[in-house]
């Protein structure tokens, strides 16, 4: 469903991605962790076309992303992402955040967008916050919030840019645990995310980046049990101590 | 359209005989800057003084002030001027009024629209160092009273080198508007670049010329106050300072 | 000491009216032309085209490094000869009013396009990137997203510079054009009370810019909340 094939990226002379492959299968939830800086969220914003690269191939639904005549939005449209910034916009109501993607690109009525918001707003559990604004919101009800604005485009997929680290600790759970229905359901995800539990829990495969390259990508079993290398060792070492 | 370009027009001989038409646009440019730059270290001294009573905890201080700023910035530039130059001399007591119009007029005119471009301005760079000086953390001031100086001495030493440097890019360009709004002391006739412009249109019926040439002398002032402020900031950057 | 006499002010109170009318016309159809050319030349500005940002930048430096009596003189004296040579408009047509808010919508715009510019600065590079994500256009996203916010952000600061267009049109004195300002110039020197037209003159200008000036303050105050 996902097919990145040698992918790297570069500032200027900086070079943020070296030569990334990897494949995701429709259901698979794809766990990527690795030090900061690593080109994590580099390598999810690619998939969906918000950051250009300069070599190798994606491809998504049979989309290539980096070819210059593919219509992004079109394919943006049924590629859902999460940001760590929750980025909903902060002048309409939770129910208009939820409606103007599905009016205006997916072409839906209102009563037809309303119905599909409010029923995806119930299924993340804040119905009753339908008419306030993002700042009337904490930062795990904005961030499920969020999650629904991308559910409601019915994507084929879901990127998640490290959902939980700009919220309160207390305020993680909320979010995971709506991640983690949204996995059992068989939804396709590339998660960026320090939540080794999130991982261990239920992802397919883990993929770790350490300086712009994919230094391991293996089933969680073997990620958790035997990393092969050593920086992915010292890297878990570290977060488990915490 | 049969428009015939002459650019030579300026360096024909003025009917008066004296000097070429490149002459009064020298002349005009002149009494721009003369008057700009005299206007704008009386704005800088006005504008100064008043800023800084605006933040002094006085009732009194800050409330005259701010009454100024008001004033001064609620009401046209070209009203101010006229009642500088009009209405002023008739309310003053008939001697000093009449000594005022026994001037020559060009004095006149010139010290009309220093006065009033110096206000003007003042009240703007007041705003300016006003917002500088509440824009610097109350942490700085609490901190120069702490280690016991006076609130004089906190705003000598302490606020105001800092807010100089805050307030510096507002104040280049109050510093470029003061030149742009000289230009308005053309409508109680004073023979400055604008003016000289317009003079040029009914003597020689070349207008494109002339109002071409104005224009970029205007552009050349703004370009070149432009390049100096832009030395002057960073000559007082403070190093590892956002500003 | 000058005796004041404010007998002619009454009678030319219709007369003052239909100048401020003149007033509000120029300011209205200003704000509103410059904001549009403004915001466009704001996108042009930031546009990955070269071509238009350089026009975008090219215009808005133009228009801020020349003083604004001489952008008005050259409307005035200029543009309509080469209106009347290009078109044919007979010379008896009075294009003095439509130059005024030309040349006020094309100077203010240059103005405006430095507020927009900022304002759509300040909406945070992640608003494009999650409106993109969901499959918005560029266009859809300006629309939708970061003008939006952009112009809540931003209308203190186009307000305040609609207060200051309002007291610049007095400029239009250059081309002897009645608006309020030209208005009681005219009644003051006819009477021979230009002392207190001007001051009163000034007092109206005054209320209305101050009250106008308040009721910002007013409402960026409510907003901020």
């Amino acid at each position: 469903m996902i097919s990145i094939k040698n992918i790297s990226k570069h500032y200027g002379s900086f070079q943020v991605l070296t030569d990334c492959s990897a494949e995701v299968e429709k259901g698979e939830v794809i766990v990527i962790c690795g030090p900061s800086g690593s080109g994590k969220s580099t390598l999810i914003k690619c998939v969906n076309g918000l950051e250009p690269f300069q070599q190798g191939e994606l491809v998504v639904n049979g989309i290539s992303v980096g070819a210059p005549k593919t219509n992004l939005a079109k394919l943006r449209a049924h590629v859902g992402m999460v940001f760590q910034n929750f980025e909903l916009f902060p002048h309409m109501s939770i129910v208009d955040n939820l409606c103007i993607a599905q009016i205006k690109v997916l072409g839906r009525s209102r009563e037809e967008a309303v119905e599909r918001g409010l029923k995806l707003l119930d299924r993340v559990g804040l119905s009753a916050q339908a008419e306030k604004f993002p700042g009337q919101l904490s930062g795990g009800q904005q961030q499920r919030v969020a999650i629904a604005r991308a559910l409601a485009m019915d994507p084929t997929c879901m990127l998640f840019d490290e959902p939980t680290s700009a919220l309160d600790p207390e305020m993680v759970n909320e979010v995971l645990d709506v991640m983690v229905g949204l996995a059992q359901e068989g939804m396709t995800m590339m998660v960026v995310t320090h939540e080794m539990g999130f991982a261990r829990n239920v992802a397919s495969r883990v993929i770790f980046m350490d300086q712009g390259r994919i230094v391991e990508d293996a089933s969680k079993d073997d990620f958790f049990g035997t990393p092969r290398s050593e920086r992915a060792q010292q890297f878990l070492s570290k977060i488990l101590q915490h | 359209m049969n428009y015939h370009w002459n650019w030579a027009i300026f360096l024909t001989e003025t009917p008066s005989g004296s000097t070429t038409y490149m002459g009064w646009m020298l002349s005009g440019l002149e009494v721009t800057l003369a008057l700009s730059l005299s206007a704008w270290i009386i704005a800088l001294l006005v504008g100064g003084l008043m800023g800084v009573l605006r933040t002094v905890p006085n009732r009194w201080l800050s409330g005259i002030a701010t009454v100024y700023v008001e004033i001064f910035r609620n009401t046209p530039l070209l009203v101010q001027l006229f009642i500088w130059y009009f209405v002023l001399p008739e309310l003053l007591p008939t001697a000093m009024g009449d000594a005022i119009k026994s001037l020559n007029p060009f004095l006149q005119q010139f010290l009309a629209a220093m006065v009033c471009l110096a206000l003007f301005t003042g009240a703007r760079v007041c705003e300016q160092v006003r917002s500088g000086i509440n824009s610097l953390a109350v942490g700085q001031k609490s901190a120069g009273l702490a280690l016991g100086l006076t609130l004089p001495q906190t705003y000598r030493y302490v606020i105001l080198p800092m807010a100089i440097r805050i307030i510096l890019p507002p104040l280049t360009s109050e510093f470029l508007n003061i030149f742009k709004n000289s230009a308005v002391a053309s409508t109680i006739g004073l023979l400055e670049l604008a003016a000289q412009g317009r003079q040029l249109v009914d003597y020689t019926a070349q207008p494109y010329e002339s109002f071409i040439a104005v224009t970029v002398m205007f552009m050349v002032i703004n370009t070149v106050v432009m390049i100096l402020m832009h030395k002057v900031e960073a000559r007082v950057r403070v190093p590892g300072g956002g500003h | 000491m000058y005796e004041f006499d404010w007998s002619s002010i009454p009678g030319a109170l219709p007369y003052l009216w239909i100048g401020m009318v003149m007033t509000l016309k120029i300011t209205v159809v200003a704000i509103i032309a410059g904001i549009v050319w403004g915001t466009l030349l704001a996108l042009m500005r930031m546009s990955p085209i070269k071509v238009l940002s350089w026009f975008g930048a090219g215009y808005v430096n133009l228009f801020r490094s020349i003083p604004l009596v001489m952008v008005l003189l050259w409307f005035f004296l200029i543009v309509p000869s080469l209106l009347v040579s290009l078109f044919d408009i007979p010379r008896s047509y009075d294009t003095r009013l439509i130059s005024a808010m030309v040349a006020f919508s094309l100077f203010e715009a240059a103005y405006y396009s430095e507020i927009i510019r900022a304002g759509i600065r300040s909406v945070s590079k992640g608003q494009m990137g999650a409106a993109n994500a969901l499959g918005m256009s560029y266009a859809q996203a300006m629309r939708l997203i970061i003008l939006p916010q952009a112009f809540r952000n931003m209308v203190p600061l186009l307000l305040t510079q609609g207060i200051i267009l309002f007291q610049d049109t007095s400029l239009v004195y250059v081309s002897s054009l009645a608006d309020f300002f030209g208005t009681a110039y005219l009644v003051g020197s006819r009477d021979g009370r230009l002392v207190e037209l001007l001051l009163f003159s000034g007092a109206v200008y005054f209320i209305i810019s101050f009250s106008a000036s308040q009721l910002v303050k007013h409402f960026q105050k409510r907003t901020s909340l």
